[in-house]
């Protein structure tokens, strides 16, 4: 034995040295994960470059107020402008609240339907038909909702203002049901029922067997052992799918556009026929805007992406502090 | 196994022949039997998954308060088998199953029958230890309960009861709250047992208890085996004979030689071990094959 006290290295460093083809995919690989990051890159870019001069000019002003007013000479030229988009903000938010929880619970039955009750002819029928929902054009859902939805959805908004107006979200002042929020909304719901239900399906299926073996084994019933293994599991994937909804029922112009009222005045209640969107605002403006006026709206545009940015971050916060307790 | 027990029940009959099913039911009615129903018959029990047809006529009786091993070569049916008896089977698709399992002398699978009581009364316990990740230990152990949708009256004294029974109270009795997960795998299978005990079934179904757990965690599941077998019937699947040699008082051999498996032969576990009557049992226990 030796009384030498032993000398502690430095851990070592470890290089590997890839081979050339490895390179090579590795360089392919990059440049397609990279790509979609330099297309949204780009296209906040060109938005806030098109959007500068007036976010310079309203400030922060663009999202607290409601105002959209442009006043030209007779030489056309722009004498005074205001834009506000507060009133589009809370009507977007408003909107996809509203399809998010109509739309949530049905995705989230149907999904347990699909996975754990339904016959396998009827299970393989309705998936084509829900992937088929979600590939409609949205146009059809716009157009649907104006002729069929409206007429027969007054009913059922006189009805909730009549027994649930005393709380402030669904009550009004003006007795005005049409192109409301509550409308948009449920046209948004339906939009993004595929996209909740197809998530939730999948995160369902992958409930582990043994788990579930172990509830039936107990004497569970299916709905007990769906209670205890399944939504435990598919909790933080079910939340993700709804936020997935969520950014996707903000974003959707075209059949908002075709039943919602837009008004430059911030409306939290949901069956009044006035309301807000940002990308509803874009379409309605777009047509016949004046080259200063496309700056504008380019500018919402801009806001638009940033505000789904932030939703999207908000929920991978939260499938990532839900998702530990759950497996 | 104690001798108060064995004097107490009359052991069954070791064959499949059919008259012996009714002398054994007579003894098994007979005076002085404990109070923990008359046990389990299974008679003529075909499985098959598709056209496979994986299990052939398969009849034994499991009197009350006895172990009985089955083993057998991989793929001879047994967990098959033990998955008829509590109903699992039908769960694999294209799964389907012939003859009766009768508990108490009556057919679990009698059309009307509540399949979730079935299982109460017939518990199982998994190959792997499978705990619900999302619960306490605590909430482990109870979960039958819940899902069962049954009211006890003192939760904690049964909980206490059930992790002292499956050998598992002193080790986790200050952490209740933690989840299943962080225990050890050993430790994970008791509570399984734990969890199956409280809803305070007759029979005790294990499928290779003990085939992912180390030696140490093997001895202490073996041991709280023999202390359930005083109040329940209990059916293991082991593929480790010494294992089928401590724990049960019956032993079953399986085999299956290319078609559907079958029964070679049952009997005490001493006899099975020590002079079986089939050439088959005595090549397998001694180690020739499988």
């Amino acid at each position: 034995m030796s009384t030498q006290e032993i000398q502690i290295p430095l851990p070592r460093e470890i290089t590997t040295e890839p081979r050339r083809s490895d390179k090579v995919f590795r360089g392919v690989v990059t440049i397609g994960g990279l790509s979609s990051l330099v297309l949204l890159g780009l296209i906040a870019l060109f938005l806030g470059y098109r959007g500068f001069e007036i976010l310079r000019q309203e400030g922060i002003g663009f999202i607290t107020h409601s105002d959209w007013s442009i006043a030209t000479d007779d030489a056309g030229n722009v004498i005074d402008s205001h834009f506000g988009l507060a009133a589009m903000l809370v009507g977007t938010i408003l909107c996809s609240l509203i399809a998010v929880v109509i739309a949530l619970p049905i995705s989230v039955f149907s999904a347990l339907f699909l996975n754990f009750y339904a016959p396998g002819w009827l299970k393989k029928f309705l998936i084509t038909i829900i992937d088929m929902m979600a590939a409609f054009p949205s146009i059809l859902f716009g157009i649907w909702g104006f002729l069929v939805l409206m007429p027969s959805i007054e009913y059922w908004a006189k009805l909730l203002h009549r027994y649930l107006g005393f709380i402030p979200i669904f009550d009004m002042q003006v007795p005005v049901f049409t192109r409301s929020p509550f409308v948009a909304g449920v046209v948004l719901a339906i939009m993004i029922i595929p996209i909740i239900t197809s998530v939730s399906r999948e995160i369902f299926s992958q409930a582990p067997l043994d788990r579930i073996q172990a509830a039936y084994a107990l004497g569970a019933t299916r709905w007990a052992m769906i209670k205890a293994v399944v939504i435990p599991h598919g909790r933080s994937g079910v939340i993700g799918g709804a936020m997935l909804g969520l950014g996707r029922a903000m974003g959707e112009t075209v059949a908002v556009f075709t039943v919602l009222n837009i008004v430059f005045q911030i409306n939290w209640q949901m069956l009044l026929g006035a309301g807000g969107n940002v990308a509803s605002l874009i379409i309605l403006k777009f047509g016949d805007a004046s080259p200063y006026e496309i700056k504008a709206l380019m500018a919402a545009g801009l806001v638009l992406f940033l505000l789904t940015l932030v939703v999207n971050g908000f929920a991978n916060l939260i499938v990532k502090t839900t998702g530990k307790s759950g497996r | 196994m104690t001798t108060a027990h064995e004097s107490e029940t009359v052991k069954m009959q070791t064959t499949v022949k059919p008259n012996s099913l009714a002398d054994v039911a007579q003894a098994m009615r007979a005076p002085g039997t404990r109070a923990i129903g008359t046990g389990l018959e299974t008679r003529g029990i075909h499985a098959w998954f598709g056209k496979h047809h994986a299990l052939s006529n398969i009849s034994l009786d499991f009197a009350a308060g006895t172990v009985t091993a089955l083993i057998g070569p991989s793929g001879c049916g047994k967990s098959t088998f033990i998955r008829t008896i509590n109903r699992m089977h039908e769960f694999i698709p294209g799964a389907a199953m012939a003859g009766e399992v009768l508990l108490d002398g009556k057919d679990v699978y009698a059309p009307g029958t509540d399949v979730t009581k079935i299982r109460l009364q017939i518990g199982m316990v998994f190959q792997k230890p499978n705990p619900f990740p999302s619960m306490t230990i605590g909430e482990n152990v109870l979960s039958g309960l819940k899902l069962a949708q049954l009211k006890v009256e003192n939760k904690d004294e049964l909980m206490q009861e059930c992790l002292e029974r499956a050998g598992l109270w002193s080790e986790v009795k200050d952490r209740l709250g933690a989840h299943g997960g962080s225990l050890s795998g050993g430790q994970q299978q008791r509570l399984c047992i734990a969890r199956a005990l409280a809803v305070q079934p007759q029979v005790l179904l294990m499928d290779e208890p003990c085939s992912a757990l180390d030696p140490g965690s093997t001895l202490r599941i073996e041991d709280t085996i023999r202390h359930l077998s005083e109040t329940m019937t209990i059916i293991i699947v082991t593929h480790n004979m010494q294992q089928a040699a401590r724990v049960s008082d019956y032993t079953a051999f399986f085999l299956s030689e290319g078609g559907p498996g079958q029964m070679i032969e049952v009997a005490p576990t001493s006899d099975i071990f020590s002079r079986p009557q089939d050439e088959r049992t005595e090549n397998y226990v001694t180690g020739r094959f499988g």
